[in-house]
């Protein structure tokens, strides 16, 4: 059984901070379809357009027939660890700083054996359930987890490696005012983490759920305004050591295209509120996230943006806000590489109109705030890079990997 | 039905020579292997010149192949084999190179295999050994070859009953072999205390499973018979060959090795059967591959390797020589020339120069090749039976 992890002590601040360290992170081409689906959280592996044969590791033709049609597909994740073993030295200066380190080789039902990394509760001989996750370099790697959850499951060294999640970790969420904001506030305070820091521009002015926002548990208010660069500054000076994880929840949402808005007022104040509050975070918080990114149980762990999924495709009833959200996705783009040498992950939230006063006329099916923050806290708890939250934001995935000229006649019209 | 392959009559194997290894050098691939070729040339009695066949393995040689070797070594074969295959190297080039000389393409084929071992070297090598290994092997622990065998050892203990004791029975009679043989970087005794208790490396496998990597070069020549009499050369005749890579796929996890499929072939082509052979050299890497290749070479059943290991002595001068340089464990694993010692020294025991402990009487001896764990199985294999000349 998984020991529980401990809450952390405070850092002696005279002690060194482990340099972040990576597991070697190239991938042949192909192998990049595994990383795709440990983004979303997907268990998949090639199949066989022509023979159906379950392909690992990665090929470029097929060992049963030879077949060059080989698209990663949805398959069984189920298997039987067959033997196991505790690896006790290696030359990667990753591995070395964390060993003894467990793997073993998994039959899969569907056919192939794969080398894993095994969950501490998982024992050899016995049936297991493979994921694929991305490890700290940001590719994908598999792991066999027991059949059965199991008591403080998530607390595994192995896997927390793999994770972000909140629990004993210091979360800023950037944004109070809005629901989202608070409704992350919530849900990370019940995920364990050790405090939650809410950003508030001018806190003295009051705010709808404020109250209850208060009365959260090991949630903190803080003043930060996104749109003001020494505000940023500020906060980051006092926090940034301690803030494991960053939730930018920062939203500005106004209707209208490109010519309806009439001069540049409203489009600056929104660039001002996310592009350039998404960069002002970025260049506050980011050099310390990266730095810490190996610092114990609470090391730092994740920046998460949270994106209209018109990011990806321009809805133009909505079409300046659209341009922007694609500013600030294009920007999460950067920073996930800029991050990575750190071993912090970027954790893209997508997702379609809110049930917020802002999507005001716009039909249901909306995203409830409430939704939108449990679906980003279990992303951070399976480590996922890339998540789509409600039947809009899965939708609009969807017919963009259709065609993405027919879902740009179709927002237009 | 398929055809029969034509006998190696009158193809020999001479002229074996061992650069002494050392563990780390500062010394290029090509210093190494220029070495062990000028060894062969001198040994043999020729000129540069007449060296028309090469035969080329090396991990370490790169940017450069066989052909960049030529130039290097101011040679001008009509003849020219690169042999990327490890632990197999050996028994594949002296195959390809006996078809060679055999049908008159080459007179005199040096084969030779050598690596250097930089510090850090292995470490570069195994993160870029295979795109398997990039893929899906490297980012599991990064365990190396150690992690990979350590598996396939757990399974087979599990299945076949094999324990640690068996293996260390292995390590410790190759080492007792050793301690004659001049050229073995390991010169202390290991007694099966020491085997048992050595660190954990990944379980089960501990330190004197493990080879040691080091710098080295081996090398031998392949000619006709009757030219090797003229030259006034001693040489073992090949008897047979095979070879097979990546057999069984379909099996989970290794337990047996391509030299199953083949080993009728194998016997039938010498026309002598698995008791007639005096010596028994396998590719060491990992004892647990020493014992799968007794079974799959025919001298036990599946599964009765360690019943076979337990009722031999496995030492040069007792029943099963095995290994009688003391193999890789103890001599050490100088990349591709690790495919290549086991050989070398079968051809120092049929010819009478032995340089450490000898087989007495050896007339016929086994020796087998494995190599190549890209993913999570070795997959390259194949054996030779070479018998003493007549000369």
């Amino acid at each position: 059984m998984t020991e529980p992890l401990v809450r952390p002590k405070r850092k002696n601040p005279l002690k060194k901070t482990r340099v972040p360290l990576l597991p070697q992170g190239v991938r042949s081409r192909t192998a990049l379809g595994l990383t795709e689906a440990a983004a979303e959280g997907r268990f998949r592996l090639q199949v066989c357009s022509d023979c159906a044969a379950v392909i690992y590791p990665p090929r470029d033709a097929c060992p049963r027939c030879l077949s060059a049609r080989l698209p990663f597909r949805d398959v069984d994740n189920r298997g039987t660890l067959l033997a196991e073993t505790t690896i006790r030295t290696s030359t990667d200066v990753y591995f070395r700083e964390r060993m003894p380190w467990r793997i073993g080789t998994v039959q899969l039902d569907a056919g192939p054996s794969i080398v894993a990394h095994l969950h501490g509760d998982l024992r050899e001989g016995e049936r297991t359930r493979l994921a694929l996750k991305l490890d700290k370099s940001g590719q994908a790697i598999a792991m066999a987890l027991p059949m059965e959850d199991t008591p403080n499951m998530a607390d595994d060294p192995q896997w927390r490696e793999l994770t972000c999640d909140p629990k004993f970790r210091r979360v800023l969420i950037t944004d109070g005012r809005t629901a989202v904001g608070q409704a992350l506030a919530e849900a990370c305070s019940a995920a364990g983490a050790s405090v939650v820091f809410v950003g508030v521009a001018d806190p003295w002015k009051p705010f709808p759920g404020e109250e209850r926002l208060r009365k959260l548990e090991r949630v903190e208010i803080v003043a930060l305004d996104l749109t003001d660069t020494i505000s940023v500054n500020e906060c980051a000076g006092e926090y940034a050591p301690r803030v494991d994880i960053l939730i930018n929840t920062a939203e500005h949402v106004r209707t209208g295209g490109i010519i309806e808005r009439k001069g540049l007022t409203v489009a600056r104040e929104e660039l001002e509120i996310r592009y350039f509050g998404l960069t002002r975070l970025a260049q506050a918080f980011g050099p310390v996230l990266r730095a810490r990114g190996a610092d114990g149980v609470n090391s730092a762990a994740a920046f998460v943006n949270l994106l209209s999924v018109y990011a990806l495709a321009n809805w133009p009833a909505y079409g300046a806000f659209s341009a922007t959200e694609a500013a600030c996705l294009s920007a999460a783009q950067s920073l996930r590489a800029e991050l990575r040498p750190g071993g912090v992950k970027v954790l893209n939230v997508f997702f379609g109109p809110l049930e917020t006063e802002w999507y005001q006329a716009v039909p249901p099916p909306k995203v409830a705030p409430s939704a939108l923050a449990n679906a980003t806290v279990r992303a951070l708890q399976q480590g996922l890079e890339d998540l789509f939250v409600g039947d809009i934001a899965e939708d609009i995935r969807a017919r963009l990997a259709v065609s993405p000229k027919a879902l740009e006649r179709e927002l237009g019209s | 039905m398929r055809a029969p392959r034509q006998p190696y009559d009158g193809i020999v194997v001479t002229a074996p020579v061992t650069v002494p290894y050392r563990r780390y050098s500062t010394n290029t691939a090509h210093w190494w292997v220029g070495r062990a070729v000028r060894e062969v040339v001198k040994k043999a009695g020729l000129e540069s010149a007449d060296i028309d066949g090469l035969s080329l393995s090396s991990f370490t040689v790169g940017p450069d192949t066989a052909i960049g070797l030529t130039q290097h070594l101011g040679l001008s074969p009509r003849w020219l084999d690169h042999v990327p295959l490890g632990g197999a190297s050996g028994v594949v080039a002296l195959r390809r190179a006996a078809r060679a000389v055999q049908c008159g393409d080459a007179e005199f084929v040096v084969c030779v295999a050598g690596d250097t071992n930089q510090v850090d070297s292995f470490r570069r090598m195994l993160s870029t050994f295979s795109r398997f290994a990039q893929d899906a092997v490297y980012p599991y622990g990064s365990g190396g070859p150690n992690s990979g065998f350590a598996l396939i050892t757990r399974n087979y203990m599990k299945h076949y009953g094999a324990t640690r004791e068996d293996f260390g029975k292995i390590c410790v009679a190759q080492r007792d072999n050793a301690l004659k043989f001049p050229h073995a970087l390991m010169k202390r005794k290991l007694t099966l205390d020491d085997y048992l208790g050595a660190r954990a490396i990944s379980d089960p496998i501990h330190l004197f499973d493990c080879v040691m990597p080091c710098a080295g070069a081996e090398a031998f020549l392949v000619c006709r018979e009757d030219v090797a009499r003229s030259q006034g050369l001693k040489s073992a005749r090949l008897l047979s060959t095979i070879e097979r890579h990546n057999a069984f796929p379909e099996d989970p996890i290794q337990y047996r090795g391509g030299w199953a499929l083949d080993i009728d072939e194998f016997y039938a082509m010498a026309g002598v059967t698995a008791d007639d052979v005096d010596f028994v050299q396998t590719y060491d890497d990992y004892p647990v591959i020493c014992m799968m290749q007794m079974e799959d070479l025919g001298f036990c059943a599946k599964g009765e390797g360690p019943a076979f290991v337990r009722s031999h002595t496995l030492t040069a001068d007792g029943s099963f020589p095995h290994n009688v340089s003391g193999g890789q464990l103890s001599v050490g694993q100088a990349g591709a020339a690790g495919g290549f010692l086991g050989l070398v020294e079968a051809v120092r025991q049929l010819t009478g120069e032995t340089l450490g402990a000898s087989v007495p009487d050896a007339k016929i001896g086994v020796v087998s090749g494995f190599g190549m764990i890209t993913y999570d199985r070795g997959l390259a294999s194949g054996a030779a039976l070479l018998a003493r000349g007549t000369a």
